[in-house]
């Protein structure tokens, strides 16, 4: 009897240990975006609606892949990408369900988002020019630059530090040009650009802040993250001088704008867990989540009336882009292609 | 019986490479049409990319070469004061990743790096007058490849030239041979399996890495299937190029095989060594120059950088996690690295006893799969791995309407299939010069006096091998802890390794808070190092 008794509490307490495990409410993402970057995001909403949320962060075309052969057994519920053309990509895979959520529809501007409801942005990346000091008291305001065409002057010959054309945000800018000036501009503006080029493309962002704070350039392209991030409180001395030493112009204010890509989310087609995937993404673009992209990642809010932190709001106001962000999926390859024969390596 | 078990083993561990290369090849034919890609890139890029891979392998070649089989010479013939100890330090670079000691390098020479910036302080210049090498270069990458890929070449020749019968070296002496000579055309040619074996690791992880030569900006053939993947968007174009890499590789190979079609090198040294020579005054000051110099530059002063890096930026995450990190890496590198050599062992054997046609295909393509960038492998695991996870799946639930889900995607077993793809070539490298030198007549006396074959495996070919199968372990294991896009990739929800958490921060451009992580890569790879040193030491040929 005693034996069976303490069977009975044993089985009751473990049982006690394991149903959570199974009861439990769960989200799964695949993501793009690092870990890392995310986790407070994550964090606040696990403990605003007690959902799990499990993760594998790796390469977009990769986790795309891994989604597409896992087909209709997949364990993901949400995508995670850092550029849009990665969710036009996952969209015309078919491997990305349409959400109906008024709550996002509301919340994200329709340029920010697919027109099917397949895809949502929920941060928004810029890309401006960034100058020095040195180069800005050394050339006259007539002689710098002031739009994205303007890099491609040949004036502007050995002061340009942009990283490789690898890279997607570069491919997204790329894009934006052919998307806005046509095939032809857009071949003539890389092949300027590229002879404008003070080194070989090389490095990340940061890298290039640095060359140019330190001369080798005097105007380098950068994700503004990336200046903000060298100047927070724990970031390396040589980096917040360097960042300290620059300026960030934003490009064709008077035309189509700065050129900007989203980190965005969608839900996945043969998702098990829907609701909590809508969940999650609608947490996502709510007001406390917008402040963290704002405040903690740099990242400028997808939406309007977020207070943004004294750094982003002493950059100032800026007309961005706002060019349908599925063409710069679509216009990707083609935008490889121009770099390739431009010589952009 | 025995026999067909082999036989059937060795079709096993074929299979594990064979499928994703099929898979690879199925994907190459898949979707749109690729000529337009394919005249674009030959047009364009495609020039570049095999002459800059062919500069890298020309470079690494002679790097790994100069570094390698001179050190592993002084070590395995002279006598000399703290030989123990660089016996063992000169393996320490190979704990060290490629994309790591890249970031560490540019860190310290690049134009924002304390050296540079001493430049500048020191004599009062600014950037642009003075010159200073560019170390983000395809020159870079050859120094960087070299100093960390050199061991391959250290370890697998210094057991190679400790096998060698004295006996032949004191016979060419008595032909009037120079130390020269008998170096030149007694040493090295019967050491050339061992040298040829650690050069192609060396090359193949050379043309295989993205990590480091994307940071450099050099482009090589990898780059190039990278971006037609990502940039392009044509997945089979990038199949394609892996393929055409692949051929290439299996060229070179089979050239190589060829041109040794006769030689044999069966060779072990039963004796004692008596013939080391003891190093003095200028020779002993020469030796320990080129002893520290890889040492030195493949390991003390990156992890320098990295230690000032990690002491003044801590990562976030702080040490209680790191548990957590080091337990998963070390795990799933230890079980790949016991099921690697194991099944090296199996192949290697069952191919020596039994030579077919088809067993020594299957270790040549088995060997390929170094060559291939682990984004390639990782998607060709994944294919067949989902193929018949879905066919599984639909079958249960047709017939018997239960389902099983995705019984091995998305789980470690997937992971380290991937891995085994890739790093069953470092075990086979690491165990055939070895075997090659155990005399057949030793397997021949065996099986005279009643063993069967696997007794002769376990009786005698066991424990001759047993540093070979040492280093075997040792490489596969520090080579898994390295892995990163298939790891990334294939591994299971918040799986988390050393290298996952090392370039997540890299990436995102944080390398002084990568610091941590990678130092603590490096400090596990060097439990097996210390491990194997116990071993040298006890090996009394040594």
């Amino acid at each position: 009897m005693r034996t069976l008794i303490k069977i009975t509490t044993a089985a009751l307490l473990s049982a006690s240990f394991i149903s959570p495990l199974f009861a439990q409410d769960e989200v799964n993402i695949y993501s793009a975006r690092k870990e890392d970057i995310i986790r407070p995001l994550l964090d606040a909403f696990t403990k605003k609606t007690q959902i799990e949320v499990n993760i594998i962060s790796g390469k977009a075309d990769a986790l795309l892949n891994r989604i597409v052969n896992e087909a209709q057994n997949s364990p993901v519920d949400v995508l995670l990408t850092t550029d849009a053309g990665r969710l036009w990509r996952a969209k015309q895979a078919g491997v990305l369900a349409t959400v109906e959520s008024d709550v996002l529809n509301q919340l994200i501007p329709a340029n920010l988002r697919d027109t099917d409801q397949q895809w949502f942005g929920l941060s928004v990346r810029a890309r401006p020019i960034m100058l020095s000091q040195f180069y800005i008291s050394n050339t006259a305001s007539e002689e710098r630059p002031h739009d994205y065409s303007d890099l491609a002057d040949p004036k502007h010959q050995n002061q340009i530090c942009i990283r490789s054309s690898d890279n997607i945000y570069n491919q997204s800018l790329m894009a934006s040009v052919i998307a806005n000036q046509g095939e032809e501009a857009a071949l003539n503006w890389a092949n300027g650009l590229v002879g404008n080029m003070a080194r070989k493309p090389q490095g990340g962002d940061r890298d290039q802040i640095k060359a140019a704070a330190l001369g080798q350039c005097g105007i380098a392209i950068a994700n503004t993250y990336y200046l903000a991030s060298m100047l927070a409180e724990n970031s390396p001395a040589a980096d917040k001088a360097a960042a300290q030493a620059m300026t960030i112009l934003w490009p064709n204010q008077s035309t189509f704008g700065a050129h900007v890509n989203v980190s965005g989310a969608g839900v996945a087609k043969h998702s098990p867990n829907p609701k909590n995937a809508v969940a999650l993404i609608e947490f996502l673009a709510s007001d406390a989540a917008q402040e963290i992209y704002a405040n903690v990642n740099f990242e400028y809010p997808v939406r309007d009336g977020i207070e943004l932190n004294s750094l982003l709001q002493s950059w100032g106001e800026f007309k961005a882009d706002t060019l349908d962000l599925s063409t710069l999926g679509e216009l990707n390859p083609k935008a490889v292609m121009i770099m390739d024969k431009a010589g952009w390596r | 019986m025995q026999r067909l078990f082999m036989q059937a083993s060795v079709l096993a561990i074929g299979a594990i490479v064979v499928f994703p290369l099929l898979s690879l090849i199925s994907l190459s034919l898949s979707g749109d049409s690729t000529t337009d890609v394919w005249s674009h890139l030959a047009s364009t890029v495609l020039p570049d990319y095999i002459k800059t891979s062919v500069l890298l392998m020309l470079g690494v070649a002679s790097g790994t070469l100069l570094l390698g089989v001179s050190t592993a010479y002084i070590v395995s013939q002279y006598q000399f004061p703290g030989k123990r100890f660089w016996t063992w330090a000169l393996l320490l670079p190979l704990a060290m990743p490629t994309y790591i000691i890249a970031y560490a390098y540019t860190g310290l020479l690049d134009i924002a790096g304390p050296v540079q910036e001493l430049i500048r302080s020191h004599f009062g210049l600014s950037f642009g007058e003075y010159w200073f090498p560019e170390i983000r270069s395809l020159a870079g990458a050859v120094v960087v490849f070299s100093l960390v890929l050199y061991p391959y070449v250290y370890l697998l020749v210094r057991s190679a030239l400790l096998s060698q019968s004295p006996n032949l070296a004191s016979t060419a002496r008595l032909f009037g041979y120079t130390r020269w000579q008998r170096f030149s055309r007694v040493t090295v040619p019967l050491a050339r399996p061992a040298i040829v074996a650690g050069v192609s690791l060396a090359l193949m992880e050379s043309l295989a890495d993205f990590g480091a030569v994307s940071y450099f900006g050099v482009n090589t053939f990898t780059t190039g299937i990278y971006r037609t993947w990502n940039g392009l968007n044509s997945a089979a174009g990038a199949a394609q190029l892996s393929l055409a890499l692949l051929s290439f590789i299996a060229v070179l190979v089979l050239l190589e095989q060829y041109s040794r079609r006769k030689a044999r090198y069966e060779l072990k040294n039963q004796q004692p060594r008596t013939d080391q020579k003891r190093l003095t005054g200028l020779k002993l000051a020469l030796a320990i120059i080129v002893l520290t110099t890889p040492v030195l530059f493949g390991f003390a002063i990156p992890v320098s950088q990295l230690l000032v890096w990690a002491v003044q930026h801590m990562d976030p995450l702080g040490w209680s996690s790191y548990i957590g990190l080091v337990l998963n890496t070390v795990s799933v590198a230890a079980i790949t690295a016991v099921i690697a050599t194991t099944l090296a062992l199996v192949m290697l054997y069952a191919q020596r006893i039994h030579k077919t046609r088809i067993n020594s295909a299957l270790k040549t393509i088995v060997g390929l799969g170094y060559a291939v960038p682990g984004i390639v492998i990782a998607v060709g695991t994944l294919i067949p791995l989902a193929l018949f996870d879905n066919a599984l799946d639909t079958v249960l639930r047709n017939w018997f309407g239960i389902s099983s889900g995705l019984l091995l995607s998305g789980t470690l077993v997937a992971l380290i299939l991937a891995y085994l793809v890739r790093f069953l070539t470092v075990s086979i490298n690491s165990l055939e010069p070895g075997f090659g030198h155990i005399p057949q007549t030793l397997d021949m006396a065996s099986r005279t006096l009643g063993d069967r074959p696997l007794g002769v495996l376990k009786r005698v070919h066991f424990p001759l091998l047993k540093p070979s199968l040492i280093s075997a372990l040792l490489i596969v294991f520090v080579e898994t802890m390295k892995e990163l896009p298939a790891t990334l990739i294939l591994r299971p929800f918040n799986f988390n390794t050393l290298a996952v958490r090392a370039y997540e921060l890299a990436s995102d451009e944080r390398l002084p808070e990568a610091a941590m992580a990678s130092l603590t890569i490096v400090l596990v790879g060097l439990i097996p190092v210390i491990f194997l040193t116990r071993l040298m030491a006890k090996d009394k040929t040594g």
